[in-house]
């Protein structure tokens, strides 16, 4: 018998993949699920059941939009009665005044809203909503007239790299009490779209240092937090904080998977929430176990110091850009396709070029 | 922002202090974050309602513990001090 892995601390769930938006930066799978498929309200409660009795202390209601779901304060009540701690992860467009209230009442604790751009222009094309950039405006006074915490999430690429100053201007506007300047990471619709959105590096540091300078000015108002493109990192990430480690995400219909793009790995088995709990998958789901921890790393990465840091980086992204899933991931320094990977996004951000593909259901993907 | 002797320190909404019954342990919850508290740490927290000011606070724990208030209230008002600069304590 194997030592139980040590218990999750977050759950991420994609309660819908139903989005009001067609944002070209989009995590989600090219392949979206079916509204049909999606769990019943049922369902998703005993997760949360049996994420807290686990040991996950965060949830995230995520999509897709999760305010799509008409169970979704009905979801978030229960949440909060296990114990989790209850994050909702929005675009901020089509809820009512009714809801958010609602929201509230069931005992919500933090939401997060995304902006696509710094004004309206920017965040209406990106988000391909006309009228986006108000709702998003008039949800964020709803959160801060409640007296919750707001976190301004804003994704950028070469469409908006220009707008982060105003983006900080923006969430202290809004009273959020923490921004997110979330360079898109190149997974599902993201990767469809790189050539089009990838930014330049001169530019990409610029405004990761215009972000390091803002930062201690602003202690104790405003607390933002960075994730850097990764192409451009001399350390990759670590993927979902290390696969199978701290996080757990669930799919519209239920799958188990290690990271949001684990899908895009063939060859892996996600177990249904449907059909076993959460603690049997967490530990025996031959999927959180491919990459668990450091047996499966090969060099650089089985003797660098800091493999319990970046655990190997991203498994997706190791196969997306090399081809094989137990590479080190090329966004490190010390992957043997660093220099190419970095050379291929900085020609793609200087040929600015590439349709944008909107993210949606009907939009046909050529395998 | 600094915290004096009157400040009445409270955890706003969106930070929870709960007690962790897997990791048999204290943990502030917050958007995004989780820091993990010592019993002590979060002896002050549970103390931290709104109501009570910082004297009343170092007052309580001195009486508790049997240490010199100015000592205690030295640890109290760094220990707030950082996390009221990470937006999880207000005064």
């Amino acid at each position: 018998m194997t030592q139980p892995p040590p218990p999750p601390i977050g759950l991420l769930v994609e309660l819908t993949h139903r989005c009001p938006l067609g944002c070209p930066h989009c995590s989600n799978p090219l392949a979206l699920e079916r509204p049909a498929a999606e769990l019943d309200t049922e369902t998703w409660n005993r997760v949360f059941g049996e994420a807290a009795a686990l040991g996950a202390l965060h949830v995230h209601l995520s999509g897709g939009e999760p305010t799509a779901r008409r169970d979704i304060a009905e979801l978030t009540r229960h949440a909060a009665e296990c114990g989790l701690y209850t994050n909702l992860i929005t675009s901020g467009v089509g809820l009512s005044e009714k809801l958010w209230g609602d929201l509230v009442g069931a005992g919500l604790d933090h939401a997060q809203l995304s902006f696509q751009g710094a004004d309206k222009a920017t965040n209406d094309r990106l988000g391909h909503y006309g009228g986006a950039f108000e709702k998003k405006l008039a949800f964020a006074a709803m959160v801060t007239k409640a007296g919750l915490p707001l976190t301004v999430n804003a994704v950028i690429s070469r469409a908006n790299l220009h707008q982060v100053e105003k983006f900080i201007e923006l969430a202290l506007e809004l009273g959020a009490r923490r921004l997110e300047v979330a360079h898109a990471q190149y997974y599902g619709w993201a990767l469809l779209n790189r050539a089009a959105l990838i930014p330049p590096r001169k530019e990409t540091e610029e405004a990761i240092a215009l972000v390091e300078a803002a930062r201690p000015k602003l202690k104790g108002r405003l607390v933002i937090d960075m994730v850097v493109p990764d192409y451009y990192a001399r350390y990759p990430k670590p993927c979902a904080g290390g696969w199978g480690r701290i996080a757990i995400n669930v799919s519209p219909s239920g799958k188990s998977l290690p990271c949001h793009a684990a899908e895009s790995i063939p060859g892996l088995e996600f177990w249904n929430v449907r059909d076993r709990s959460l603690s049997e998958i967490w530990r025996d789901n031959p999927a959180f176990k491919a990459f668990r921890g450091t047996d499966w790393m090969r060099e650089p990465c089985r003797s660098c110091d800091r493999r319990e840091i970046d655990w190997g980086g991203c498994r997706c992204q190791a196969l997306a850009l090399t081809g094989d899933a137990s590479a080190t991931d090329p966004a490190c320094h010390k992957s043997p396709h660093h220099a190419r990977i970095a050379a291929m996004a900085a020609a793609e951000a200087e040929a600015d070029a590439g349709d944008i593909r909107w993210r949606s259901y009907r939009e046909r993907i050529e395998a | 922002m600094t915290i004096d002797s009157r400040s009445r320190p409270r955890l706003p909404r969106g930070v929870k202090l709960r007690r962790d019954e897997v990791r048999a342990r204290w943990t502030l919850l917050a958007p995004e974050r989780i820091f993990e508290v010592d019993d002590t740490a979060a002896a002050v927290l549970q103390l931290c309602d709104g109501e009570r000011d910082l004297a009343g606070i170092v007052a309580e724990l001195a009486g508790r513990y049997a240490a010199p208030p100015a000592v205690i209230e030295k640890d109290v008002v760094a220990m707030l001090g950082d996390l009221e600069a990470k937006r999880v304590l207000e005064t």
